[in-house]
């Protein structure tokens, strides 16, 4: 049993088999081979090291003509070592003895060999298992020919491991059979651990280097509650496990009686809780756990799945089916929030030193009327037939909220010219999640009918991390003192000008941090819809009185640690059966 | 055929140690001969024609390894493999063409 620490980033537990992804996306099968076919396996395998051997020779050849033989040495190393006679003997043992089809062997014995290497003590030499992994892949490459297979193509219930996963990636993984994934890099903010909290897929990421280690098949639990993935779990363990399955049941069941009750305050405050979605599909979860509606549809999906723009009618049907089935509940659109780690497919900047301060989000949008366009008209046919509210992200200077209005009414004229229906009051708002958004809210809020605060972008960008970047994720706290005062800024001051505020982003779904927001005078909160039920039991439990003195304590606290602890604290006081997820 | 074993106690001198290299060579001269060859690093003991095995030695300079050879021809094994130690694995160009 080998049990590993990641950064859980979206809740649950899973248990079952591993497929493993290498970073060209293919994924090694453990197939079994028949008796009969194991002299044709062993050939098929023979084959596959001819093709590499002949490849790696030329490659040398051609290395050596042009910069000398000692240039071409090291593919002299790499023939040595694919011919290499105790290799050739392991794999033909796992072919011949235990069955593995010879991708499983070559994928297990290679792994196996890179990571004695990488145990060394010489640095140089623990480098060299990248030339054991770069042989891997050859000899895979050449095995697999063209029947890699896909991740869409899995059809047994899997736990998908790998290097990093995409948005995109972890957009297509089908819930039905990824009961769960790990990655090696990501941090707690990235828009995978968006995805798959979603998706509601648990998932632990940012584990470091493990995937040596694993091999497809094997048996793993990933715990997206506290972060930890295991491989090989011995008995105990899966009981363990199990038995929390079944406990995140019972409590979730237990949560489902809250669904109709509305989320108030002992001392008889209202609370709104809407929902986070990214599909129209998610709309089902909202409605199960009692949303008061979508504080936050995301309208990324639409540009990373397709392979080509989408079209008006597209994005129209994308969100009018969302505005019907939410029946008469307010429904928030963002527009487009590309860019940075959300890349489709559209002509977007060259490659970006910086891409969390390049061109995305709204300044995309900007930047590219023609395709902002299409996307607002559907909106605005959408607002004819329910509460639909239109929401412009990272929007940094009053110029940027200018000019998206301005095409926002041009848009409505075409429309009005066209004899369309929409709704000509469309409440407009905008998304508070730079520093300088902050510093200037009293101005934005004489411009916006609403306003959410983006905590994750907050956050990285006030506090300078890159929520992404693993060396530097554990310095992205919400908790920090300086976000709280930015929170209190732009909460006190929407609520001196009468503009409701309501909350996406991590902060407002993590249950610690709960009774401070309520406590700096947020009654909005958008969370992802497996999140309702607990933010609402919490708001049911407390009075605004005792989250009132919670937040003055917390606010005059001088680190996120400090914040933190007193708040998990209090969270275990006031509401001692809420499941803690620690 | 007489089964013989022939070892010696060789001094690893490069600066690099045993790596890829080296390995390399170790295992190709290895590999020309019939007997077997293991290198023997304190308790460990590995198959002198596998340069997988013998870079999993993490052997640097300094370090003094004992290479056996088992087999008709294990006198000119070890001669030949010394001689790679010998000459702190320099001489490539001859050992291509042998």
């Amino acid at each position: 049993m080998l049990i590993l620490q990641g950064i859980p980033v979206s809740p649950g537990v899973a248990v079952a088999e591993a497929v493993v992804i290498d970073n060209e996306g293919f994924r090694i099968p453990r197939r079994f081979v028949s008796r009969d076919a194991v002299d044709d396996e062993l050939s098929r395998l023979q084959s596959a090291t001819d093709a590499v051997a002949a490849d790696i020779a030329s490659n040398r050849d051609a290395i050596s003509k042009q910069l000398g033989e000692q240039y071409g040495a090291i593919f002299s190393a790499h023939l040595q070592m694919l011919r290499d006679p105790k290799l050739h003997a392991e794999l033909e043992e796992l072919i011949r003895d235990r069955h593995y089809c010879p991708e499983y062997a070559v994928s297990r014995t290679m792994r196996g060999y890179a990571k004695a290497f990488q145990e060394l003590d010489d640095p140089y030499l623990a480098e060299r298992a990248h030339d054991i992994f770069d042989l891997e892949k050859r000899l895979l490459r050449n095995l697999l020919g063209r029947r890699r297979e896909e991740l869409s193509h899995i059809t047994t219930p899997v736990i998908v491991l790998a290097h990093n996963l995409t948005p995109s990636e972890t957009a297509n993984l089908d819930p039905q059979y990824v009961m769960g994934f790990g990655t090696e890099i990501g941090g707690a903010g990235g828009h995978t651990s968006i995805v798959a909290k979603g998706l509601e897929i648990p998932a632990v990421v940012g584990i470091g280097n493990f995937l040596t280690d694993v091999s497809g098949g094997d048996l793993i639990v990933v715990d997206g509650d506290s972060g930890r993935v295991i491989m090989q779990p011995d008995e105990e363990t899966l009981a363990y496990y199990k038995h929390e399955a079944e406990e995140h049941r019972t409590f979730a069941e237990r949560l489902e009686t809250l669904r109709d009750l509305p989320a108030e305050t002992t001392d008889g405050s209202r609370v709104y809780i809407t929902a986070n979605i990214e599909f129209p599909h998610e709309v089902n979860a909202c409605m199960r756990r009692g949303a008061d509606g979508i504080g936050l549809y995301r309208t990324e999906f639409l540009y990373l799945g397709a392979d080509h723009e989408p079209s008006e009618e597209e994005h129209h049907d994308a969100y009018s089916k969302v505005v019907q089935e939410m029946d008469g509940r307010p429904v928030v659109i963002r527009t487009l929030d590309l860019g940075a780690d959300k890349m489709g497919h559209l002509p977007l900047a060259e490659e970006e030193k910086n891409p969390f301060l390049g061109l995305r989000s709204i300044r995309l949008s900007l930047r590219n009327l023609p395709l902002f366009r299409v996307q607002l008209r559907a909106i605005l046919r959408a607002s004819a037939i329910g509460d639909v509210r239109i929401m412009f992200p990272l929007i940094t200077t009053l110029h940027e909220l200018r000019q998206a209005k301005m095409v926002l009414n041009d848009a409505m004229e075409d429309l009005e010219d066209e004899g369309v229906e929409f709704n000509r009051d469309i409440p407009t708002g905008m998304m508070v999640e730079s520093p300088a958004a902050v510093v200037m809210i009293d101005k934005f809020l004489k411009e916006v009918d609403f306003i959410s605060i983006g905590t994750n972008d907050l956050v990285q960008y006030s506090l300078a991390v890159d929520r992404s970047n693993n060396h530097v994720a554990d310095l992205y706290q919400n908790g920090d003192p300086a976000v709280l005062r930015l929170l209190d800024t732009t909460i006190r001051s929407a609520k001196q000008a009468n503009i409701p505020t309501s909350m996406c982003g991590q902060m407002s779904a993590g249950i610690d941090y709960t009774m401070l927001l309520l406590g700096l005078g947020l009654r909005r909160f958008s969370v992802p819809p497996s999140a309702v039920p607990e933010i609402k039991k919490i708001c049911r439990s407390v009075a605004i009185s005792q989250c009132e003195d919670i937040t003055r304590r917390a606010m005059a606290m001088d680190s996120a640690r400090e914040v933190d602890t007193f708040l998990r604290e209090q969270l275990r006081q006031l509401v001692p059966d809420i499941m803690l997820h620690y | 055929m007489t089964e013989k074993t022939v070892s010696k106690v060789v001094t690893i001198n490069n600066e690099q140690g045993l790596h890829l290299r080296p390995a390399e060579l170790i295992a190709r001269m290895a590999n020309q001969f019939e007997s077997n060859v293991e290198l023997i690093k304190d308790s460990e003991r590995v198959d002198g024609k596998s340069i997988i095995n013998i870079v999993t030695l993490g052997a640097t300079k300094g370090t003094q390894l004992r290479i056996e050879a088992s087999g008709a021809d294990a006198e000119q094994a070890i001669a030949a493999l010394a001689e790679l130690f010998d000459n702190e694995f320099l001489d490539t160009e001859t050992a291509e063409q042998t």
